[in-house]
């Protein structure tokens, strides 16, 4: 993680906040580009997810790390605290590493 | 970075990629993605922020999940206002005095595989996204967005099938503007 890395991405994400607030006063915008944002989190989140879950080099592969994700998951919907998810998720991985 | 990028999702992004090998610029360009949903927040509750402009610019810093929804769940503009300030000022706090707790920790740790942190990081994306999948447009788009990323894996460099991903946005919007055209007939 550079310097120069984490200053690009802090700029441009204070500028994607500070442009909604200067657009807002003026024209709201279409319909379409309102479902594209709308729908743009969740799809880069389940890609990321996809991506370092099976991701080996280019190759898809199922390991233990889908094992951690599933637990993860399911204590997440039940609602459990952000930390607790991750230490589950991470948790239950590294178990099933030493077997 | 906590201080400075302050919008969670994005950071994680940026790390996870950077740290499994991922080229920068692909790390950037997806935690850009995932920050324009700050962009579409601030939209919407800009009216409820204070007119000064430097008090403007400050409160954009403060643009994240967290404080739209509570803004937004305020009935009167007026609740909004001080009800942003107090939880992007507590979430601030505490987001980086996490951070620093998770610094000071990591030193001490070692080895990130043997303690299954490669795992951590997707479970966390996935408690981000839960909250995200209120309807069925945004479950569409993340299908999509899964499903565009697992056939790009194995087709594009590294860093780039995230990035793809982003397209299932756009292919659930433009499904979804048909349907409702359908609709109306």
């Amino acid at each position: 993680m550079s310097w120069v890395m984490i200053l690009s991405l802090a700029g441009g994400c204070y500028f994607l906040k500070l442009a909604g607030l200067v657009v807002a006063g003026k024209a709201p915008p279409s319909p379409l580009l309102d479902r594209v944002l709308s729908g743009l989190t969740p799809a880069v989140l389940a890609g990321l997810i996809v991506v370092q879950t099976f991701d080996r080099g280019g190759t898809l592969d199922v390991g233990v790390g889908a094992v951690g994700l599933l637990i993860g998951g399911v204590a997440a919907r039940r609602g459990a605290p952000f930390a607790v998810v991750l230490v589950l998720a991470a948790g239950v991985t590294a178990a099933l590493r030493l077997l | 970075m906590s201080l400075l990028v302050f919008t969670g999702a994005s950071q994680f992004a940026a790390v996870g990629i950077i740290s499994s090998g991922g080229e920068p610029l692909s790390a950037l360009g997806t935690a850009l993605l995932l920050a324009a949903r700050n962009g579409v927040y601030a939209l919407s509750i800009a009216e409820t922020l204070p007119t000064n402009r430097l008090k403007r610019l400050i409160a954009a810093q403060l643009v994240i999940d967290e404080t739209a929804a509570m803004s937004e769940a305020q009935p009167v503009p007026e609740a909004s206002q001080e009800v942003f300030w107090v939880t992007g000022v507590s979430v601030f706090i505490f987001w980086n005095a996490g951070t620093l707790v998770g610094v000071l920790a990591g030193q001490v740790v070692g080895d990130p595989l043997s303690w299954g942190l490669d795992a951590a990081f997707p479970a966390g994306f996935l408690a981000l996204l839960l909250p995200h999948l209120s309807d069925g447009k945004k479950k569409l788009a993340a299908l999509l967005g899964a499903a565009i990323a697992a056939i790009s894996i194995p087709i594009l460099p590294q860093g780039l099938p995230v990035l793809a991903a982003a397209l299932g946005a756009a292919v659930a919007a433009a499904l979804g503007s048909k349907k409702g055209r359908r609709r109306h007939k």
